[in-house]
């Protein structure tokens, strides 16, 4: 048996997806979902076989929910019309439904889904591929999802003090706070505004309007000092280009 | 052609004749005075104006075809330069071909040639820089005009497309609720059909009209209303309040549709639980007063969707219709979006 979690904050739309499901027998609504917050929790503790997904929903939208799950599962959108998923799924998703879908469109969206399940790895990666083409959009970051155990968080890009590299992962440091994430220096480098945010050190990305002053530490060689105390190193090329753009 | 004497010229042919005639008698005048008989100051002033009065007469009809550019405007001084020169040696020819029998007058004329030609000259200037300024005048209020036709036509199609926009989500979200009942509560199914079209319906229709009531205005939004609930039944509260007195004030239509939508789509996407959205509208020294409140979490939405264009496209709407930006004020206050919109009455 095959389990499905609904994420949707319409119970109708819900109620539809249960519908045509109920003719394929090897599948199970094992939770449906009002929200990204309940999504995360019955993704945790079901790990399902197939996710129906929405995108526009309260708080934390389709992508943001998924960024916070560790192992992505198989996911079919469901969305009414979002002209830039459109053109991030026709790549990657398992697929994406248009509503309001037909029961013989819903039946072909779970025909992909059983072709690329017997493929895992290669549709995990599809998977992985689509987050990333998505979160290319040009349109700028303004807050960012994390989870910390057990609990979801809503970060403004304004309230983060600055970004440090952790082997695979990244550490996002809030005033005394900070969150771990599953992400590339260069993914925010790219994301959040530059003209905020910049790159001071291979390992480093601070926002400037947290930043107090540069301090001398030895010779030739200086720190960026946060608001929050907080000594952030600079290199060598990163405190020439700071001080250009600062003008000083 | 762009020209004021095309069409008046052929009219004052005799007024131009007669101009001329009275041009020559005045010459004659001047000239006997110099001394000259009677008789030849008569012959001398008919030939002259004559051959001036063709002169200009040519002048205007060639500016008819031809008329320079911004660029080479001395060339119109030019021009006058060249036909007083030819009206000059074509009266000496003319004069010295008919009354050439009296030397005294021989020298007369010749003496007076370069007098009558500055004379031809500043004459043919005059009507040079006369016609430039009419022209000029005219291409102005041509382009006057068409700016403001062009300014119209785009103030119509803008308040077209500002009225009309209706969120392709909403539209589809609700065919696909109508697609769940459809299986399971057909009648339901039915009724949001119903709720739909009179929606659809109403939407189309008052795009005609210039300004409804608040009624009116309230019902349509009503229908809205119902097919949202349907949709986010168990978390959407709405909660209309409205001042007897404001119910027959008028508004442009479908002003509140956007700022409703809005405040929806920011409570029920911004929030967790349920909701409630109210609307109050009441009469107020002559201006009608709409309120409309949404909670919302300012430190978790998507900042850049901020107002949203919901709002800016009524801000822009009222500019248009009214030319005034202070009608449309939003506040944020204790995680609630207040929207409070001033629409004049006049009696």
């Amino acid at each position: 048996m095959n389990k499905v979690v609904i994420i949707d904050d319409e119970p109708l739309a819900r109620s539809i997806v249960i519908e045509y499901l109920r003719e394929h027998k090897n599948f199970e609504v094992v939770a449906e979902c009002n929200d990204g917050f309940e999504g995360v929790k019955a993704i945790m503790q079901h790990k399902p076989d197939l996710v129906f997904l929405d995108i526009q929903m309260p708080k934390i939208n389709g992508f943001e929910m998924l960024e916070l799950i560790d192992t992505t599962p198989a996911v079919i959108f469901a969305t009414a019309f979002d002209e830039y998923a459109i053109k991030a799924f026709e790549a990657n998703a398992v697929d994406y439904l248009l509503k309001p879908f037909s029961n013989e469109r819903f039946d072909t969206a779970i025909k992909k889904w059983e072709q690329k399940n017997l493929d895992k790895p290669a549709y995990k990666k599809n998977i992985e591929q689509l987050l990333e083409n998505t979160e290319k959009q040009p349109e700028e970051k303004h807050r960012i999802v994390v989870r910390t155990n057990n609990e979801i968080q809503i970060i403004p890009v304004n309230d983060l003090f600055y970004i440090e590299a952790y082997d695979d992962y990244i550490k996002l440091f809030t005033k005394d706070n900070y969150y771990l994430k599953k992400k590339t220096m260069a993914y925010y480098e790219q994301m959040l505004d530059n003209s905020v945010f910049f790159r001071t050190h291979r390992s480093f990305i601070v926002n400037l309007q947290h930043l107090t002053k540069i301090e001398p530490l030895e010779k030739n060689n200086y720190v960026a000092l946060l608001k929050n105390g907080k000594k952030i190193p600079l290199s060598r090329s990163g405190y020439v280009k700071l001080k250009e753009k600062l003008g000083i | 052609m762009r020209n004021i004497f095309s069409y008046s010229l052929k009219k004052f042919v005799p007024l131009y004749v007669a101009g001329w005639l009275i041009w020559a008698l005045i010459q004659s005048l001047i000239l006997h005075r110099l001394n000259l008989s009677w008789e030849l100051s008569v012959k001398d002033s008919l030939v002259t104006g004559f051959l001036l009065g063709m002169c200009c007469y040519i002048a205007i009809t060639l500016y008819q075809y031809y008329q320079p550019g911004r660029s080479n405007r001395l060339y119109r001084l030019f021009f006058a330069l060249v036909i007083s020169l030819i009206f000059s040696s074509a009266s000496n020819w003319s004069l010295k071909f008919l009354l050439g029998n009296d030397p005294a007058y021989l020298d007369f004329l010749s003496a007076s040639m370069p007098l009558r030609f500055v004379i031809a000259f500043l004459i043919l200037a005059f009507l040079t820089i006369l016609n430039w300024l009419w022209n000029s005048l005219a291409e102005q209020k041509e382009s006057e005009k068409r700016s403001n036709e062009a300014e119209q036509l785009v103030k119509d199609a803008e308040l077209a497309t500002l009225r009309q926009q209706l969120q392709p989500h909403f539209l589809f979200n609700s065919l696909n609720s109508i697609s769940a009942l459809a299986g399971s509560r057909p009648n339901e199914a039915r009724k949001m059909i119903q709720q739909l079209s009179d929606f659809l319906r109403g939407t189309l229709k008052k795009d005609e009209q210039k300004t409804v009531s608040m009624n009116e205005e309230l019902e349509h939004l009503k229908l809205y209303l119902e097919i949202e609930k349907v949709r986010f039944g168990h978390r959407l509260k709405i909660d209309i309040d409205s001042a007897p007195e404001s119910l027959a004030c008028n508004l442009p239509p479908l002003l509140l549709q956007p700022i409703v939508e809005n405040a929806i789509k920011f409570g029920l996407y911004d929030t967790i639980g349920e909701i409630t959205i109210s609307i109050e509208t009441r009469l107020e020294n002559s201006y009608l007063h709409i309120e409309i409140k949404n909670p919302f979490d300012e430190k978790t939405q998507n900042t850049n969707q901020g107002t949203g264009f919901g709002l800016n496209s009524v801000q822009r709407r009222l500019f248009l219709l009214y030319s005034r930006n202070d009608l449309l004020i939003t506040e944020k206050k204790e995680n609630q979006f207040i929207t409070q919109l001033k629409i004049p009455q006049t009696a």
